[in-house]
């Protein structure tokens, strides 16, 4: 498995860059991974979208389906593509250090 | 009404847009091909080149041959490509087990779907298919294609990926199989600003909807599924790029009730092409057929001897509702009780037709097996009328839409929320009155719900009461 190098600490990721413990996240993660998906800077949007992710995770084990996400954040899906380009799963929950989505994707 | 495209399709020029020469293209002889062997020996794959059905093996053989002679620099991903997904797929016969590991997000920005990210498990044997990403690309309705279309998108595949396609994916999209991450987004830009074709549907979102043949050259079809396809494809395009469901959703679209999308099987919301009135007959025609004059079924049984066609035995008593009989020679047709199931039509097409008042049949929930069995899709609109802009059907899907999003549980097909919430639970959300059509029998068991205001009195009884009446 890769690591990414965030602040001079080895952090295991897989080929789609998702961190592999969802334990080892820290903000800093979070910032490494913005550039990638084509993210310039992270606005307070933004990270109500990862503290929501991360608190409805850390509750049920599990990443909340779009429509509760928009509901919950209160966001369109619209906008989670502006702050996020690539998606509420590839974007989001990557940043958010979340598991890789799964299934019939 | 002919169907017209909302804007001017970009014509392509393969001259204009090639990036092959002619000798690049044509860079090996069929004597070098008998002598080449590809990078790993493949004994099982091998075997695979013998009989007469045309061979994926030998293909991609011809294909692995074609990139070995191409420059390194005329191409943006591994020569070897086509080698090593042979080699693993030896492997993989060897061990009877699949090589690709688990999932793969990849995609391009803006769109949550259209590319499924896959990675080989044994990267260090086969390197050049370690990232091996399948893009979908949104077919043409009916999948009609001139070669400039076909040629360009081959050069760039050859130019992006490893030049092996799957012509086409199940659900109707063209595939290209096998790039690297690196190459997701030159691609998607090379397919909109130079192809002007956009990507399909992947993950919980509107699939890539497509369509059977249609008026294009079938005689039967009872209204546009080409324009209705694209019209729909194009209006939906948010829900197709930008997952937004519960789980995936598929349209198809059928002319007729032979089914030539298999709509009824592959798609949560199947339309179905039918008519109202009556079915059209040529009774000189019939005549011919009786005759012996035209062969029936369009000569679809010619390789066998079948005998003297017997109009009698292969379509009067063939009728599932026996509407049909033949009257001193004429052929009548009780069209009250024809289920329009076509078996006549099929049989002498040049004598029956579909009748003129034509609309669609619209049916819910068909899936596969995963999770809770199997479905077909349930008669739900038994007659609509389809004219573009098709106001009335987006009326209905988004009724459908709205419904299943607010109650759909995460990864539940349409057909299993209608399974448990029940269909009428369903036709009410959707505005539709239940009808004897929308079942193949009343139900068996008594376990009937009743709406509270529809029951004399309500649920709110005293024991009390009761008890005045009926001692304990």
């Amino acid at each position: 498995m890769p690591t990414i190098n965030v602040n001079g600490a080895d952090i295991e990721v897989d080929e789609d860059g998702f961190i592999v413990d969802p334990d080892s996240w820290n903000e800093d993660v979070a910032k490494y991974f913005a550039a990638q998906e084509g993210i310039k800077e992270l606005n307070d949007d933004h990270w109500k979208m990862i503290n929501y992710l991360r608190d409805y995770y850390k509750q049920f084990q599990i990443a909340p389906m779009i429509r509760k996400l928009c509901k919950e954040t209160g966001m369109s899906l619209k906008y989670v593509y502006e702050l996020f380009p690539s998606g509420p799963a590839k974007g989001a929950c990557k940043l958010a250090g979340l598991p890789k989505p799964t299934g019939c994707v | 009404m002919a169907f017209e495209p909302k804007r001017e399709e970009k014509a392509l020029k393969y001259e204009e847009l090639r990036i092959y020469t002619d000798e690049e293209l044509k860079n090996y002889s069929e004597e070098e091909l008998k002598n080449f062997k590809i990078k790993h020996e493949t004994p099982a794959l091998d075997e695979l080149e013998k009989g007469p059905w045309p061979s994926f093996v030998a293909d991609a053989k011809r294909e692995a041959l074609h990139r070995k002679k191409l420059d390194a620099d005329r191409m943006m991903t591994d020569k070897d490509a086509v080698d090593d997904l042979l080699g693993q797929l030896q492997l993989s016969f060897d061990h009877g087990e699949t090589h690709w590991k688990h999932g793969g997000i990849v995609g391009v920005f803006g769109y949550g779907g259209g590319i499924i990210g896959r990675y080989s498990d044994v990267p260090e044997k086969f390197p050049a298919v370690a990232h091996f990403h399948t893009i979908r690309v949104n077919q043409p309705a009916s999948k009609f294609y001139n070669t400039d279309y076909l040629r360009s998108l081959c050069d760039l595949w050859e130019y992006r990926g490893s030049g092996l396609m799957n012509l086409h994916g199940s659900t109707g999209d063209i595939i290209l199989l096998g790039t690297t991450t690196e190459q997701l987004e030159p691609i998607f830009k090379d397919l909109t600003h130079v192809m002007d074709t956009d990507l399909g549907g992947s993950g919980s979102n509107l699939r890539t909807p497509s369509c059977c043949i249609g008026k294009a050259r079938c005689e039967w079809s009872c209204y546009d599924t080409q324009a209705m396809c694209y019209e729909l494809t194009q209006y939906y395009q948010d829900e197709l790029h930008r997952p937004a469901f519960p789980y995936k959703f598929k349209f198809k679209f059928d002319g007729c009730p032979n089914g030539c999308v298999a709509s009824i099987a592959r798609s949560d919301m199947s339309f179905i092409g039918t008519w109202k009135d009556e079915i059209r007959i040529d009774q000189e025609a019939v005549k011919a057929y009786m005759a012996g004059d035209i062969v029936p079924n369009g000569g679809a049984h010619k390789g066998r001897d079948w005998g003297k066609f017997d109009i009698r035995k292969e379509v009067i008593n063939l009728c599932p509702t026996k509407c049909m009989s033949l009257e001193d020679g004429t052929l009548k047709i009780d069209n009250e009780n024809c289920t329009r199931c076509m078996h006549c039509i099929n049989v002498m097409p040049r004598a029956l037709k579909p009748g003129l008042d034509t609309g669609v049949s619209i049916l819910f929930g068909a899936k596969a097996p995963i999770l809770e069995g199997a479905q077909m899709a349930t008669l739900t609109i038994p007659f609509m009328k389809v004219e573009p802009p098709y106001d009335n059907l987006k009326e209905l899907i988004e009724k459908v839409w709205e419904f299943w999003m607010e109650e759909g549980k995460n990864r539940e097909r349409l057909g299993e929320l209608i399974q448990r919430f029940g269909l009428p639970k369903f036709l009410e959300a959707i505005g539709v009155p239940p009808a004897p059509q929308m079942v193949r029998a009343p139900r068996s068991n008594p376990y009937i719900f009743w709406k509270e205001e529809d029951v004399p009195g309500g649920w709110d009884r005293k024991i009390e009461d009761y008890r005045k009446i009926h001692k304990r």
